[in-house]
């Protein structure tokens, strides 16, 4: 279907329902249990997985197929959400200009900082990424205040032009971002007996773009050009000698990548128009290798399923404060609540980084191929027994 | 993978029933009852507290959130009823907020206004927020107060001094009980005459951000207006942690008073920084060299340690002041943590039981209503005397406290000493002042 294998397909079809049944996976507790704190199906927190996961998609076209690490993507992410609401600032709140915007924006970006990046490989590449990039939120923070507002980060304010829409609603206050009429922060509630699920537009918006990103992705990944950038990956020297220049494909890599984070960036400003220069820093240049190296570089899905833990983390665990353990702990004796609380203290509320880093120390150590390898170890797991059973002998083809 | 036959018309048959299948339940559901966002229809209503709980300010942070479990338990009934006994509206009974209890729930903004942001959101669509409060920077209080305003709940700033945030960025649903870098500037200007003359000058270290711009902007602004004179404003980014090559240069500017913009950790570099530098002993235009720090707190004064003796500056609160109010609030606030509150404790205290009160005054938690009930409330013993939340720009008008770092402190927390308490009406600047012109408050929004 689509141009794709029947691997790839299926895969495609298990992203779909996945992003389309988020509301209903995510919010797994009935709204008012105890356990709803774990809940993540609420319009922002989604609509932050699937941008997340575009981002990490578009970072996995450079790192996962020609193994250059850039340290500074973020800037790219950074750029595309200014971009985009300086469209809504002098255009009009309608999202589509805007993101179109962006990642033109930030695929122009994306391609001075390659060209002058890729003259080097390994270790200088990635250093030569990130002092771009830190240059650019130093740029973003205070030199270019008047375009960037500085640490306060650009927001739409009433009084600005907004040519193709207007600048105040009637009620005088400041329109909403959308497209063609549909706000992206409408959301409709669905009470189903104890669970309440949250269907955000905005939300659905998201998701249909970063299925078209992955579809695109995958593409990518299986296309001549694919091959092309593995080549680089495994051996560019041998490429150099068999007569290719791997500049112009890790080039068109570097700025496909750019554009993914740009539209990133862009979405990020139309589900909530304010662009601040901490974007760009290099903190969220190195959240977006974690991601990538926590779900499986190289692997198609693994990027989306690592934004999705790391964002869950920090958004949930972080959530979970004194208060919130001592009602889970309840049920025991003083003593030993107080003792249980302090044990599980460090790692929640503001600790949050420190399991999360616990985390990532497991998987790296212990599933080196990320969340995707755990997957397949599981599924090898049941296949296994699967196979005791006698089996008509199946011929493999050779090699 | 077994092989799947997709023909079209199954395809639309199945969607037809899928279709069907979730759009059923919205039958039986009526359609966006509430009035507007997360009006609360339990037993319960729910604050969210958003403050840094991570980076430079993260000590500003903790002493808020003690502030606000404080301010909850005293709204439920709980402990010795702190400052609710000496506010001079006696509308709280200690049963919660119109009988319904108080709960609450926090976030970390880390310092950044995108995560700041994120953490508010999940408060507002996920725990069903009605109002907002916190963060110890301006500019993620100004990111936070955009995001209220948009999505229609209360913003309570917490510690934000900036002129922009009732200036030029103010909103309609955002209030601020905290005072800002022109009431700095008012207050301190007099002192400063009185203890270094009219011939200055003076050299300033500002850190890069709305805040630091505003208050240095109004430092300057009536420094000169006394006959001060301006040497050189140099930026300093936020993340700075040595500050010696920005103090360097000065002992060779020809100035003879250096202004530090700074804040929290900031602050207590820089200052350090200066004090090695031999800036304290150096004499300058044939006048000892002085140092001044606009905006104070006592976290910070603790952090300076010995460098802060003698150093003037500006403060919202102090918990050393005497009237009923403060003690009480002191009192019940040393009670449950063993240490005296800071002004960021106090602010955010008294941003609480301001919001509580407006809502049972409107007998609403709507935003419009509790935005009504705040706007020009005039109110007193909330430890800063009689007070007024001005409607023009949403801001609190009252005394401003001029304070020096003590020469001989009795105790850890016994820092600063009061040098003069400047009255709201020395402060009070008219809304269309040039510093805070160029916003608008737009209208009330209910979501």
């Amino acid at each position: 279907m689509l141009g794709l294998g029947k691997k790839d397909t299926s895969l495609l079809l298990v992203v779909v329902a996945l992003t389309m049944l988020a509301p209903f996976i995510l919010n797994p507790f009935p709204s008012d249990s105890a356990m709803a704190q774990f809940n993540a199906g609420y319009p922002d927190l989604m609509q932050r997985f699937v941008i997340f996961g575009i981002f990490a998609i578009g970072f996995n076209i450079l790192f996962g197929l020609t193994g250059y690490l850039s340290f500074g993507h973020a800037a790219f992410l950074g750029v595309g959400s200014y971009s985009a609401v300086w469209m809504f600032k002098l255009l009009s709140m309608n999202i589509l200009p805007a993101i179109i915007l962006s990642v033109i924006i930030a695929g122009l970006f994306s391609l001075i900082i390659g060209w002058v990046s890729l003259r080097r490989t390994g270790i200088y590449f990635s250093i030569l990424t990130l002092a771009f990039a830190q240059m650019s939120f130093a740029l973003a923070y205070s030199v270019l205040t008047p375009l960037t507002n500085g640490e306060t980060g650009l927001q739409v304010n009433l009084d600005d032009p907004r040519v193709l829409g207007v600048s105040a609603t009637a009620d005088g206050s400041i329109p909403v971002t959308n497209l063609f009429g549909l706000e992206m922060r409408a959301a409709y509630d669905m009470a189903v007996g104890p669970w309440t699920f949250t269907f955000s537009a905005g939300y659905y918006v998201c998701a249909l773009v970063m299925i078209a990103a992955f579809y695109l992705s995958i593409r990518i990944f299986r296309s001549p050009f694919g091959m092309m950038l593995r080549a680089i990956k495994s051996n560019q020297t041998r490429m150099n000698y068999t007569g290719l220049n791997p500049k112009p494909y890790t080039l068109a890599a570097f700025v496909i990548s750019g554009m993914y984070a740009g539209l990133a960036g862009g979405l990020m400003a139309s589900m909530d128009p304010l662009a601040g220069a901490e974007r760009m820093q290099w903190t969220a240049s190195g959240e977006v290798v974690l991601m990538t190296i926590l779900g499986g570089v190289g692997t198609l899905i693994g990027p989306v399923l690592g934004a999705g833990l790391i964002k869950y983390f920090e958004n949930i665990f972080s959530k979970i404060n004194d208060t919130v353990l001592h009602s889970w702990f309840a049920f025991l004796p003083d003593g030993i609540e107080d003792f249980f609380v302090s044990i599980i203290h460090p790692f929640v509320g503001k600790g949050w980084h420190l399991t999360l880093g616990l985390m990532f120390m497991l998987v790296v150590t212990f599933l080196p191929g990320g969340l995707v390898e755990g997957g397949q170890r599981i599924a090898k797991a049941f296949r296994k027994k699967e196979d005791d059973k006698p089996k008509s002998p199946s011929t493999e083809p050779a090699e | 993978m077994s092989k799947t036959n997709l023909t079209r018309r199954g395809v639309l048959k199945s969607g037809a029933v899928a279709g069907a299948g979730v759009a059923l339940p919205t039958i039986f559901t009526a359609s966006s009852a509430a009035a507007y966002t997360n009006e609360p229809t339990g037993a319960s209503v729910t604050l969210g507290f958003n403050v840094p709980q991570t980076g430079a300010y993260a000590d500003e942070g903790a002493d808020e959130l003690r502030a606000y479990e404080l301010a909850v338990e005293h709204l439920n009934g709980g402990g010795d009823g702190g400052m609710l006994n000496t506010f001079s509206s006696k509308e709280l009974k200690g049963d919660g907020i119109l009988g319904k209890k108080v709960e609450f729930v926090t976030g970390d903004t880390q310092t950044k206004s995108d995560a700041a942001r994120a953490s508010a959101k999940s408060m507002i669509e996920k725990d069903g927020a009605v109002m907002i409060t916190g963060g110890s920077s301006s500019g993620v209080a100004i990111a936070v107060q955009g995001l209220c305003q948009e999505a229609g709940v209360i913003f309570m700033a917490g510690l934000t001094h900036s002129n922009d945030t009732t200036g030029k960025d103010k909103k309609a649903n955002g209030f601020r009980h905290f005072f800002n870098g022109y009431m700095s500037a008012a207050a301190l200007a007099p002192v400063l005459k009185g203890l270094y003359g009219d011939d200055r000058k003076a050299y300033h270290l500002t850190a890069d951000y709305t805040w630091g711009w505003t208050q240095q902007e109004s430092i300057a602004a009536a420094t000169e207006a006394m006959g001060w004179e301006t040497v050189n404003n140099v930026l300093t980014p936020l993340a700075s942690t040595d500050f010696s090559s920005y103090i360097a240069p000065v002992l060779n500017s020809g100035a003879d008073v250096l202004v530090l913009n700074h804040y929290g950790g900031n602050m207590v570099n820089s200052l350090t920084n200066a004090v090695q530098f031999g800036l304290r002993e150096a004499q300058a235009n044939g006048k000892n060299f002085e140092i001044v720090v606009p905006l104070f707190s006592r976290l910070m004064a603790r952090g300076a340690g010995e460098n802060i003796k003698g150093i003037v500056g500006s403060t919202n609160w102090h918990w050393s002041l005497q009237d009923e109010g403060s003690k009480a609030f002191v009192k019940s606030f040393g009670t449950k943590y063993g240490f005296p509150p800071s002004q960021a404790a106090h602010t955010t205290y008294c941003q609480t039981l301001l919001y509580a009160d407006a809502c049972q005054r409107a007998g609403t938690f709507n935003p419009c209503g509790v935005g009504e009930a705040l706007e020009g409330f005039e109110f007193d013993g909330l430890g800063n005397g009689k007070t007024l939340y001005r409607a023009d720009d949403h801001q609190c008008f009252k005394d401003v406290l001029v304070v020096k770092g003590k020469e001989n402190p009795t105790s850890e927390f016994d820092l600063l000493e009061v040098v003069e308490v400047t009255p709201a009406a020395q402060v009070t600047y008219d809304p269309e002042h040039p510093m805070f012109a160029g916003g608008q408050l737009g209208s009330c929004n209910a979501g």
